[in-house]
């Protein structure tokens, strides 16, 4: 009658409900007494300074970029691990070509320095004379 | 079909719902007793009693918090956009339980077995993190922001590690089904895909790689499940609590849920690659312990171990940092991972 996709669909159905029970009763059982500071943005006790979009480190869009690429990859590897016992070497070395491609590509973002991510340098103060004097 | 309640009573659109009645049963039973579970330990392992108070030592702490929850107020913030701000913890919840469609718990009980099985799990539980994003981004808030940023750069990096430890399975399994790669692993520990499969005993030659591809799968699926020490996302002393800050009450109930069905899930994918699953440790040899309905204990004994030992690595090994958290996916993890693929395929085809 239903495919096995049908029963997915059904888990899905019955998760979104469990959640919406949840949020209905929860909306039913709780008081609701709205006020202006509750309400606000929370930061740490401050009134909210300045705007929310705030800038950040570009390499998380470097790091983005070179998923998209390990993904196809991903895609690809699948289905060629399910059948690739039956097709032989001739298969195993294609995918070692088509990796060894993806991998130059990865090296070379890897050589570019775009996968280092600044580290943090702490100032150690240095002291001129010791303080603990051992007898 | 695949599971004993449409055998038993037929296909018809009831047992279609029955069949996921022991699952979100089992999902909501897990998260309240792993939450008090993960204290418990947590208070031994530093010296201190946990709760004790709700119950014989404790036992309804959980079942009292969310009682509790469930009557504090439904609150959104003005300056938050609300519509999605409320969906997101349904598309989250949604994902970590979907998840749960394609595990194994015996031969006789599986949600919907796919023949996409471990492809599917893969591409549903990376939904969870577009709830994330929209989460961090509709709440409008500074520090939410910044753990939505690094949460997804963060499940997206240790995605690949993840896909490409688990591959050697499928290889030498030929399958993405789940009950497939579980009854390849028929007859006893030494056939678990950890020692290399069933096959000659010249297989326990893969053992170091195998051992080395189910460590990898399970610090990565770590990472996915945003869990100390990779738990940048929520960060408590530097973002407060990530995207989850201005989640209160049954919202946030429900990140939390979905965080330790999650928990579950992950486990229960590692133990079924590469622990056998629902097979008996002793195969052939004690036939009473393969029955089918002893085999939900051992499925779930096995997800129940792998997750004391996250919740024991939460409470051993502190917070790694941004530039840590990278170097280790993208400079130790994907190439050890490569290479243990290209020796696995050179085994299997030669």
């Amino acid at each position: 009658m239903f495919s096995d996709y049908g029963q997915i669909f059904v888990f899905m159905l019955v998760a979104i409900a469990f959640v919406l029970v949840a949020f209905i009763s929860a909306i039913i059982l709780s008081p609701r007494k709205p006020n202006i500071s509750k309400d606000a943005t929370y930061e740490c006790g401050e009134d909210t300074v300045g705007d929310t979009w705030l800038r950040f480190n570009f390499r998380f869009y470097v790091v983005a970029l070179i998923f998209i690429i390990f993904d196809v990859e991903i895609i690809f590897l699948f289905p060629w691990a399910v059948v690739f016992k039956e097709l032989g070497m001739f298969a195993f070395l294609e995918m070692v070509v088509f990796l060894f491609i993806l991998i130059l590509g990865f090296v070379y973002a890897w050589a570019k320095g775009d996968l280092v991510w600044d580290k943090p340098s702490p100032i150690i103060p240095k002291l001129d004379r010791q303080i603990f004097k051992a007898d | 079909m695949d599971n004993f309640i449409t055998s038993l009573l037929g296909e018809n659109i009831l047992t279609f719902v029955l069949v996921t009645v022991p699952v979100i049963a089992f999902v909501a039973v897990f998260a309240l007793y792993a939450v008090l579970g993960e204290r418990k330990i947590s208070a031994w392992m530093q010296n201190r009693v946990g709760p004790n108070r709700v119950g014989k030592g404790g036992v309804l702490q959980t079942i009292i918090d969310g009682l509790k929850l469930i009557q504090k107020e439904f609150v959104s913030p003005i300056r938050a956009d609300k519509y999605i701000f409320n969906l997101a913890p349904i598309i989250v919840f949604t994902a970590a339980f979907m998840g749960f469609a394609v595990i194994p718990f015996s031969s006789i009980f599986i949600g919907a077995d796919l023949n996409l099985g471990l492809f599917y799990f893969f591409a549903i539980t990376s939904l969870g993190v577009i709830g994330l994003m929209i989460a961090g981004w509709s709440s409008n808030n500074k520090y939410s922001l910044y753990g939505a940023v690094r949460s997804v750069s963060q499940i997206v990096s240790y995605e690949i590690p993840t896909a490409l430890a688990a591959i050697p399975v499928v290889m030498l399994a030929g399958s993405l089904s789940m009950q497939t790669i579980i009854h390849e692993q028929a007859g006893g520990i030494l056939n678990w895909y950890i020692f290399g499969g069933p096959g000659a005993i010249s297989k326990l030659i893969l053992f170091p790689f195998m051992l080395t591809s189910a460590v990898i799968l399970f610090i990565s699926t770590l990472a996915e499940t945003n869990r100390t020490p990779f738990d940048i996302v929520e960060a408590d002393s530097e973002i407060v609590a990530g995207v989850h800050i201005e989640y209160s009450g049954m919202k946030f109930a429900m990140f939390f849920f979905a965080e330790y069905a999650q928990m579950f899930a992950v486990a229960a994918i590692v133990s079924t690659l590469f622990l056998g699953g629902w097979q008996s440790p002793f195969g052939d040899l004690i036939p009473f312990l393969n029955n089918p309905w002893i085999q939900f204990g051992w499925a779930i004994s096995k997800g129940l171990l792998l997750v004391f030992v996250q919740i024991w690595l939460r409470w051993t090994l502190p917070r790694l940092r941004v530039d840590q958290l990278m170097t280790v996916c993208w400079k130790f993890l994907i190439p050890i991972t490569l290479i243990d693929l290209f020796i696995i395929g050179l085994y299997a085809v030669l």
